[in-house]
């Protein structure tokens, strides 16, 4: 047994430890000077500008009086808790799904395309190592993607809207202290509730050397689920759909907390990102790397 | 007598001619008439539940029933479902289905006055409505397949919804057949629920008249009876007595079986009192009661359609099969909502229950409202009125007072409101609060709507829960003194900061109240007292089984599909043996993807020495590429084994930190610098950055200022030259390089076979593949040979070029066959051979130097133009490879 272990320990250059290779920081590097991640950035850091720009244009939308339906938009400009809660409300159905899509769906992809991937595997990253550190690295963007905008709005509304509590659609106000955990819970939510679209593009991400085919694809299946969601003859079938539960968001915003929606909607989406993300590793470790 | 009459065409046995002592001396006839269509409907999973529809007349009036039952004759005990108001049969079939397929026989009927049967209206008199569901009983009571208690008397169960509530408790009063009940959103006693307090119920009252096809259709007394009160607005003691004595409460005392009572709370028609009515009659006649006040009512809102039916499933179970395990759930349960579903809009509910029903008036508490007096003005024509509860339109409105919204309007100068100070802690009322005011009225009656506001901390919104009101009428002899006001029941959680406002309103839109203008005032005459049922427990949220469920069983499948995938590459033990050999391939095969029989590479093996320079040789397509793939753990070999350093190649072999690689073109991170790359590169190895050397890599790159630039600027040859130098990284033992000169200059291509060269001296070994023949030729030791997918020849350069020197010696002018001959013929020449334009002789020294060559041929008048070594290894290579395709 020895034997074997001395063996082994000869057989690997000085220095080298597979559980060191590729580094959390070091993809974290490689990635974030990428242009696709910092024009994401910018694109989040800016929309809340661009809203208040339009609401400065357009008028606050409680001074248009507004139809009948209350909705968080015409609360937007109540508060900064207002302004940030409307800013990720708007931006959680399709904004948010960009990032998280590219930043999982281009991960290994793109590698791919550079031919960067086999000097990787060969150098030698064992290969769920390799997927584990660039998993971890996209989640983490996607996570800073869909923190850094209600953080900018905060800042922005603030210095617009200033500081307040938190207005609610349905009636009743949040006070102020309560906000910020509240739109920690959205984040977290709504974070949660796209690993689905985390995985699927992570899945494809190792199944194809087209980057764009990866991101388009997660992206499309996702909108594919959105659609399925609006046949009303599914019935509880539709449960079962992670976009289902999209909308449990709101949840964290209503007067009393509720929890079930926003608990089912993350068991479902939990369940098809383990899935998806295992069959992500299962695959990767046994394909044969022809980029 | 009675006559049945069995003409239909499944059951043709003729039915007994039993008679219960209902039947006797009745002189009721029940004709089953008509040829009883019947249907089967197919349950999910269980038994077939055939329907039979039949017209039954009882005195003279047809009846429209349907029975539904599964086939087989074994006995079971029977439902019959009562229909709503306005209704007809047809609204409880999926009930009837579902019931008859959990084996009972069900019986349902439109009731007098709705759907196909006739007769008129009678809001179930005993002598009609009420009689018809003992006739039903009795047609039971002759089913071959329905249970008897005793002969005439089947086990039957009773239940229905509003208007079949009523009937369902009257019949467990009237019938002493009816073994358990479970009525829905019904009323108690009708009187109080159309004129409660002696204030007229005008909208709802309407409403229900309407429903009912309108006046003409109902009996001509209750049509008077409307008409005189609707007229009048305030019911006379006729009115209260008609509606009272054909209300279940007349029979109180007589309803002594199981029964279980569900409510609405948005129910302004018939609000939880009416339930408290029944609970309090039935359990204090010694039978089970259990009450549960569901989301919903006849104002709208959930009405929790298949939770009820379960609890209904489960009572009859109990007490019709007689199933003592069956779950007949809490004595006392409320729907409290929490939220809104955000998938759907629908409100989220929650369950609260205790063991037994705590009545309107549990637990209690005192909320102080102040003395102060109030006076306010009654409207003449009571016009415009107050707006709580707007039955018919309200739909889902009463729910929204639970999220926080309230359509609730006072008209100011036309209430009184007693606030209370905000609460400090949070309250939550379940019955109805009492208040005591002292009313003055200016003249006549006071007539006054009591409502309890929940008011936001901030004043702003108020919400008036459920949107229910409490009408009071208080006469002249109780004015001036203290009169105790019981407010709607209500089930609603006060939240702290909030507070609790009683508003006594002149007017309110669903009531008919005084039109004559007068003042009121009202003193407040000590403090609200607010039940609490404190013995109500909140039940955890209940949250599906696949909330947990299904990601556990994601855990254990992704477990399962990881284990199964890393079975595969058991990695064989070190060969120790080998632990100095570089590389040693055995019987190396791989099947192009998607091909069963058609190889990149088969059956190769060769070996690699410590210290050579390993040409790879073969034209494009031989397999070369793919064979440096496998030895990267890129690929997964079909069959064979690569060993480097002894060490079985797998993916991710640690040995491979051993081996440094260029293949198949550069792989860079486009964005970043060259230097950038390369330092990424070795920090991806997880290495000390000292045994990088990447100083003396980036000397062979020499790429001097351009190292600072993003690789996308990089033309194809600084791309190579970054490659080779990230190759070299950290000095690697086995060093392979596919290809290297491609894209290369001639002085970089002779600078790069001389690293080639320093590199193996060092005691390493390099691994070159190429298809140029002068790069292998001129840098290499050993060459192995590919062609197809197959190893050709392997050996050092010299083995294959062949031992013997080879000489070409071209000619201005033909060689004549003769020369030939002459010139093998001499001494010292192994073979001398024409080529094919003829000008050229191959001539192979064996013994004989080339200068002896030239002095012969010299000698034997050969016009020579030069000689010169001839390139032996392409003609080998050319030779082996066509050989190898022979």
């Amino acid at each position: 047994m020895s034997a074997a272990v001395d063996a082994t320990e000869a057989a690997e250059a000085p220095g080298y430890r597979a559980r060191r290779t590729l580094p959390l920081r070091v993809e974290a590097v490689r990635q974030l000077r990428r242009r696709r991640t910092l024009l994401m950035g910018g694109v989040l850091a800016a929309l809340p500008f661009i809203l208040i720009a339009a609401f400065a244009i357009g008028g606050t939308p409680s001074s248009r009086g507004g139809g009948d339906r209350l909705t968080l938009m015409d609360t937007a400009t109540a508060s900064a808790a207002n302004f940030a809660a409307t800013c990720l409300f708007v931006s959680a159905g399709f904004l948010l799904v960009v990032p998280v899509a590219l930043f999982c769906g281009d991960t290994v992809a793109s590698e791919a395309s550079w031919s960067s991937l086999r000097y990787l595997l060969a150098a030698p990253v064992p290969r769920a190592r390799l997927l584990w550190s660039k998993l971890v690295v996209a989640l983490g963007f996607s996570l800073a993607a869909m923190v850094l905008l209600p953080l900018v709005a905060l800042a922005a509304g603030a210095a617009a809207y200033g500081w307040g509590p938190l207005e609610l659609p349905t009636g009743g106000a949040l006070a102020a202290s309560d906000t910020v955990p509240r739109l920690a819970l959205v984040v977290a939510f709504i974070f949660v509730s796209q690993l689905v679209t985390a995985g699927l593009a992570f899945w494809l991400s190792t199944k194809t050397d087209a980057p764009l085919g990866a991101v388009g694809g997660a992206v499309g299946l996702t909108i594919v689920g959105n659609v399925l969601d609006a046949v009303t003859a599914l019935g509880s079938w539709r449960e079962f759909l992670p976009a289902h539960w999209q909308f449990a968001r709101a949840d964290a915003l209503q007067p009393d907390l509720e929890w079930g929606g926003m608990a089912k909607g993350a068991a479902i989406s939990v369940t098809y990102a383990l899935i998806l993300f295992a069959f992500a590793f299962r695959g990767f470790s046994r394909k044969d790397i022809v980029s | 007598m009675e006559t049945p009459i069995a003409r239909t065409s499944r059951w043709r046995r003729p039915l007994p001619r039993k008679r219960g002592r209902w039947a006797a001396g009745l002189a009721a006839l029940v004709v089953l008439a008509g040829a009883g269509t019947w249907t089967a409907t197919a349950d999910d999973g269980g038994a077939a539940v055939h329907r039979q529809d039949r017209m039954m007349r009882v005195d003279g009036v047809s009846i429209d029933t349907s029975y539904f039952a599964t086939g087989g004759t074994q006995r079971r005990p029977a439902v019959l479902i009562g229909h709503g108001f306005g209704g007809s049969k047809n609204d409880v079939r999926a009930q009837a289905e579902q019931l008859a397929g959990a084996g009972y026989a069900v019986l349902t009927w439109s009731a007098r006055g709705f759907g196909k049967s006739g007769g008129e209206i009678a809001l179930n008199a005993p002598d009609r409505e009420v009689k018809d569901v003992s006739r039903l009983i009795d047609w039971l009571a002759d089913r071959p397949e329905v249970e008897l208690d005793a002969k005439g008397d089947p086990r039957v169960g009773v239940t229905g919804a509003s208007y079949g509530g009523a009937v369902s408790l009257l019949a467990a009063g009237y019938d002493k057949r009816v073994d358990a009940i479970a009525p829905q959103i019904t009323y108690w006693n009708l009187a109080d629920a159309l004129f409660p307090d002696g204030v007229f119920k005008k909208l709802w009252a309407g409403i229900f008249v309407t429903t009912g096809g309108g006046c003409q259709k109902f009996e001509k007394r209750l049509c008077d009876m409307y008409e005189r009160v609707a007229v009048s607005g305030k019911p006379d003691a006729a009115a209260r007595a008609l509606l009272t004595e054909r209300s279940p409460s007349a029979v109180a005392d007589r309803i002594k079986v199981p029964a279980l009572i569900v409510q609405g709370q948005s129910d302004s028609l018939f609000p939880l009192g009416q339930a408290d009515g029944m609970a309090e009659a039935i359990s204090g006649n010694g039978a089970p009661v259990a009450v549960d006040w569901i989301a919903g009512g006849h104002d709208g809102g959930d009405l929790e359609t298949d939770r009820v039916r379960q609890r209904i499933d489960g009572w009859f179970d109990r007490y019709l099969k007689g199933d003592k395990g069956a779950d007949t759930g809490p004595g006392f349960r409320v729907t409290r909502t929490g939220g809104i579903d955000s998938t759907d809009g629908a409100a989220l509910t929650r369950g609260a229950s205790s063991d037994t029903y705590p009545g309107l008036s549990s637990g209690g508490e005192t909320i102080d409202l102040g003395r102060r007096t109030q006076s306010f003005r009654n409207p003449a024509g009571a016009n415009p009125p107050a707006i709580s509860a707007v039955p018919g339109v309200g739909g889902g409105l009463s729910q929204l007072s639970s999220l926080g919204v309230g359509l609730s309007i006072d008209f100011p100068g036309q209430y009184a409101r007693f606030d209370s100070a905000p609460l400090d802690k949070s309250l939550r009322v379940t019955g109805s609060p009492t208040a005591r005011v002292v009313v003055d009225a200016e003249r006549g009656d006071a007539v006054l709507f009591g409502k309890v506001y929940d008011v936001s901390p901030d004043g702003k919104q108020q919400v008036l829960p459920s949107q229910l009101v409490a009408p009071f009428r208080i006469p002249q002899s109780q004015q001036g003194k203290g009169v105790q006001l019981t407010l709607p029941a209500i089930d609603h959680q006060f939240d702290a900061g909030h507070r609790l406002r009683l508003v006594l309103s002149a007017t309110d839109l669903g009531y008919a109240s005084p039109a004559e203008p007068t003042t009121y005032k009202v003193t407040a005459d000590g403090p609200l007292s607010v039940p609490t049922a404190p013995a109500l427990k909140t039940a955890a949220a209940t949250l599906p089984w696949w909330t947990w469920g299904l990601p556990a069983g994601a855990v254990v499948i992704a477990a399962a599909l990881l284990f199964t995938a890393r079975r595969r590459t058991v990695t064989p033990a070190p060969d120790p043996t080998l632990a100095g050999v570089p590389l040693q391939i055995t019987g190396l095969s791989k099947k192009y993807a998607r091909s069963a029989d058609r190889y990149a590479v088969k059956e190769l093996s060769f070996r690699v020495e410590k210290g050579q320079v390993l040409g790879l040789l073969g034209p494009n397509g031989a397999g070369k590429t793919t064979t440096l793939r496998m030895l990267m753990g890129l690929i997964t070999p079909d069959d064979g084994e690569i060993r480097v350093f002894g060490q079985a190649i797998r993916p991710g072999a640690p040995v491979l930190s051993r081996v440094g690689s260029f293949v198949e073109g550069a792989g860079f991170l486009p964005h970043l610098s060259g230097r950038a790359n390369l330092e990424l590169y070795w920090q991806a190895t997880g290495r000390p950055a000292e045994d990088a050397h990447i100083e003396e890599a980036l000397e062979i790159a020499g790429l001097g200022e351009a190292l600072a630039r993003a690789v996308r600027t990089y033309s194809q040859g600084m791309r190579q030259r970054l490659a080779i130098a990230q190759a070299m990284l950290g000095m690697p033992d086995l060093l392979i390089l596919d290809e290297p000169t491609n894209g290369l200059d001639p002085p970089q291509i002779r600078e790069m076979r001389d690293v080639m060269i320093r590199y193996a001296a060092g005691g390493r070994t390099v691994i070159v593949s190429s298809h140029l023949l002068s790069e292998v030729e001129q840098s290499c030791t050993h060459l192995v040979v590919m062609d197809r997918g197959r190893l050709v020849q392997t050996g050092p350069v010299a083995e294959i070029t062949g031992s013997g020197d080879m000489l070409l010696a071209t000619s201005a002018q033909d060689i004549a066959e003769p020369l030939v001959g002459k010139v093998a013929a001499l001494p010292g020449i192994g073979s001398a051979v024409r080529t094919d334009d003829g000008r050229g002789l191959l001539v192979r020294l064996d013994g004989a130097t080339s200068s002896e060559l030239i002095a012969e041929l010299v000698r034997l008048d050969m016009p020579l133009t030069g000689v010169g070594p001839h390139r032996r290894l392409e003609d080998a290579f050319l030779t082996l490879i066509s050989g190898g395709s022979a």
